[in-house]
């Protein structure tokens, strides 16, 4: 039945709505003047990613933000907070399904009215994210998620990537052991059955058949995600006749598999590459086997090139946390540090600058961070390339800690596809272009 | 010969890791009709109990043995204490609703108990792999096999073999079976229900926990360990019929060979494959392997 006060009140209402809803819409693109300039960071902050990836990377953001805003940072990066004003940070947990990360990154532009959002572990996730930040033309920095597909599948205005593809990992990972063991004949794999094992994998072999096509691949295994039993696996390894075990396994996966293997001395008879066995050495210390190949997708943590700035970095991670920083959080700063850089460009006196304001300067920037230097050279400029590095980790027992030694360096232009060829395309045309 | 050797002791390994967490998921359903989702978070809190208890032991450097009863027994005390706080504020509420309801109220226990996992123990990952490589390995041909991996394999044997014994042979076991057979009359004939269902939660709630500390050595005690056992436990627990013990050993070893063989002969289907003879098992048996026909009630 009609009721005028009902309808009155869902009057209000609805015009109360149309105005958030507008005013959600219009506000990320709009220049405004705040005391402070809000950032949403996202990460996981619980479930199995938190320990390895999630905390070590929103620990990388707390301790950025305060240097920042104490205007400590080393130059060029030494103005205080974004531009003369300080940077404000909400975090935020990546847990949940695909839909709700979704929701939390909406309630960030639209409610929260973020400046920008860093953050993203999870490819799925980046992926869901992307064309709601295209949406909202709202400024979105992925700081961890390594797949190529977000800037392969169409051109990106909003979405930026400072950290390297997962490419690097793969294409590195098989330059490293076939200059350190040429004389390999075969090789096996383990790897999480999901995208980002699958891929790994997938790169790993193509670069390896590209630079050793005589190399032939023995044991393929697939265990599910957060499988935490792998004795199948290791029997089917240690009936394997190959040499080298590669593994793109991370957080509880790695650790497990590593403890696991460990009890039936598969490190003795295979040396074990793991591309994000970095993340894990501070943890595991001298159960990280001595010999194995460690990589920390991209020249973070140990592998990070030696500058005042990395130097400057590692002590107050550490002085701040008790533990030296791991990859994630080296992505995490080199991702806001770009962000801040960008913004500060793009900022013409008091007035904040507007998201396509910020875009605009974004794309394409090069610059020196902790990790060295980074371009955003593919992707239309909107994705980052950097140089990797592996190198062979060993438990030094007279200091009591874990070291990489025999590092090797590959540059950006050795392991990153060229502008405008897709990661999987340049690695089965012959990786052709790589200048090493 | 080699291979085939393999599969079998990995199957035995892999069922042995099953059936220890599913034997309690299965005992609570079979007395009181729970699908017990909380019952990750028995294994979670026996998981992080271990890892606590492991690491304090061995940093001091005492007897390996002292380090394993340590773990068992400090895990279990954390089970008890859990199941009777859970059993006795959440439960009890809550017998007698309908099964839909009892499946939401264990979820959202679930849920609140890894909230408080992250308050005790924080974020971070607690490495307790002393007692595994403490226990050593032996070769067997080019096969080398954990020696903790071939204690698995006894303790889900003794586990087995206690319950039987238990179910059969004590007061409380013919106490149990009586209330499994028809609650009612159970209650009728003078039976403490209530009691029954708060002990059986309990006794269910500490083996779940005595999952989590076994496996604690094995794997990286971290969050989200109890999700990825409970669907696991589940899958097991239809195989062998919701409720039946001999079931679950059934339906644990059934799994554990199938995937071995998988893993060994064809990776490709691993993941499919405990899932698969879940189904296959379900289509000719939809109650599972060991539930008898139940009579319909008008």
């Amino acid at each position: 039945m009609f009721n005028r006060e009902s309808s009155l009140a869902g009057a209000l209402k609805s015009s109360w709505l149309l105005a958030a809803l507008l005013g959600a819409a219009i506000f990320p693109a709009q220049a405004q003047n705040a005391s402070t300039i809000k950032l949403g960071i996202v990460s996981f902050l619980t479930g199995p990613a938190a320990a390895p990836f999630g905390i070590p990377g929103r620990n990388g953001a707390e301790v950025l933000i305060d240097a920042m805003n104490a205007g400590k940072v080393p130059a060029p990066f030494n103005k205080i907070g974004f531009g003369g004003t300080t940077v404000e940070a909400k975090y935020i947990d990546e847990t949940g399904s695909a839909a709700n990360v979704v929701t939390e990154f909406r309630n960030l532009v639209q409610r929260d009215q973020v400046e920008a959002v860093v953050g993203y572990i999870s490819s799925g996730n980046c992926l869901a994210v992307t064309p709601v930040a295209e949406e909202l033309k709202a400024i979105t920095v992925f700081y961890d998620c390594g797949t190529p597909r977000i800037f392969e599948e169409k051109p990106r205005a909003y979405v930026f990537r400072v950290s390297p593809l997962s490419t690097i990992d793969n294409v590195g990972a098989a330059r490293y052991l076939l200059a350190k063991k040429p004389d390999v004949t075969s090789y096996s794999g383990i790897n999480q059955n999901y995208a980002w094992g699958q891929d790994s994998w997938r790169d790993f072999t193509g670069a390896m058949q590209v630079l050793a096509p005589k190399v032939t691949i023995d044991k393929s295994l697939f265990p599910k995600l957060f499988a935490g039993e792998y004795g199948a696996e290791i029997s089917t390894l240690l009936t394997s006749s190959s040499p080298v075990l590669h593994t793109s396994f991370y957080d509880g996966d790695l650790e497990a598999f590593l403890y696991q293997e460990q009890a039936r001395a598969l490190d003795k008879r295979m040396t074990i590459i793991a591309t994000t066995g970095e993340a894990a050495i501070w943890r595991l210390r001298d159960k990280m086997p001595d010999g194995t190949i460690i990589g920390a997708r991209g020249p973070f943590g140990p592998l990070a090139p030696d500058s005042e700035f990395n130097r400057w970095f590692q002590k107050i991670y550490t002085d701040r946390y008790g533990t030296p920083p791991t990859y994630p959080a080296y992505q995490m700063v080199m991702s806001l540090l770009g962000l801040k850089l960008a913004y500060e460009k793009a900022r013409k006196g008091d007035t904040k600058p507007t998201s396509d304001e910020i875009a605009a300067s974004f794309k394409g920037i090069e610059f020196e961070g902790p990790a060295g230097v980074v371009k955003l050279a593919i992707g239309d400029g909107h994705q980052g390339i950097m140089g990797t590095a592996y190198g062979i980790y060993r438990f030094n027992k007279a200091k009591n800690e874990p070291e990489i030694v025999d590092i090797m360096r590959f540059p950006a232009e050795c392991v990153n596809p060229p502008a405008g060829v897709t990661a999987d395309d340049w690695i089965k045309d012959g990786m052709k272009g790589a200048k090493c | 010969m080699l291979t085939a050797f393999a599969i079998l002791i990995d199957g035995l390994v892999y069922a042995a890791y099953l059936f220890i967490v599913a034997v309690g998921l299965t005992l609570i359903f079979g007395v009181m009709k729970i699908l017990n989702v909380a019952h990750g978070s028995f294994y979670t809190f026996g998981a992080y109990g271990a890892a606590t208890a492991i690491g304090i032991y061995f940093d001091r450097g005492w007897p390996d043995a002292g380090g394993f009863l340590l773990m068992a027994l400090l895990a279990m005390a954390l089970g008890l204490v859990l199941g009777l706080i859970l059993e006795r504020s959440v439960m009890r509420l809550v017998y007698g609703r309908d099964e839909v309801v009892m499946v939401l109220v264990t979820y959202a226990a679930f849920l609140i108990l890894e909230d408080v996992v992250i308050l005790v123990w924080g974020a971070q990952s607690y490495p307790t792999y002393q007692p595994l490589l403490a226990a050593g390995n032996t070769a067997v041909g080019a096969l080398i096999l954990s020696n903790y991996d071939l204690g698995l394999i006894a303790t889900a044997a003794l586990i087995a073999v206690i319950s039987w014994w238990a179910l059969k042979f004590t007061r409380y076991g013919r106490l149990l079976t009586a209330v499994i057979f028809d609650r009612e009359t159970a209650a009728a004939f003078g039976i403490n229900v209530t009691a029954v269902y708060t002990i059986t939660f309990v006794i269910g709630a500490m083996l779940g926990a005595l999952g989590g500390a076994i496996m604690a050595p094995k794997i990286a005690v971290t969050l989200g360990i109890g999700v990825e056992v409970i669907v696991l436990a589940f899958a097991v627990v239809a195989i062998g019929g919701m409720g039946s013990i001999e079931g679950a050993l059934i339906g644990a070893l059934i799994v554990g060979i199938c995937r071995a063989a998988a893993v060994h002969l064809v990776p490709q289907v691993e993941l499919f494959v405990i899932y698969g003879v879940m189904a296959l098992v379900l289509m000719i048996r939809p109650y599972g392997l060991f539930v008898r026909a139940q009579p319909r009630r008008i």
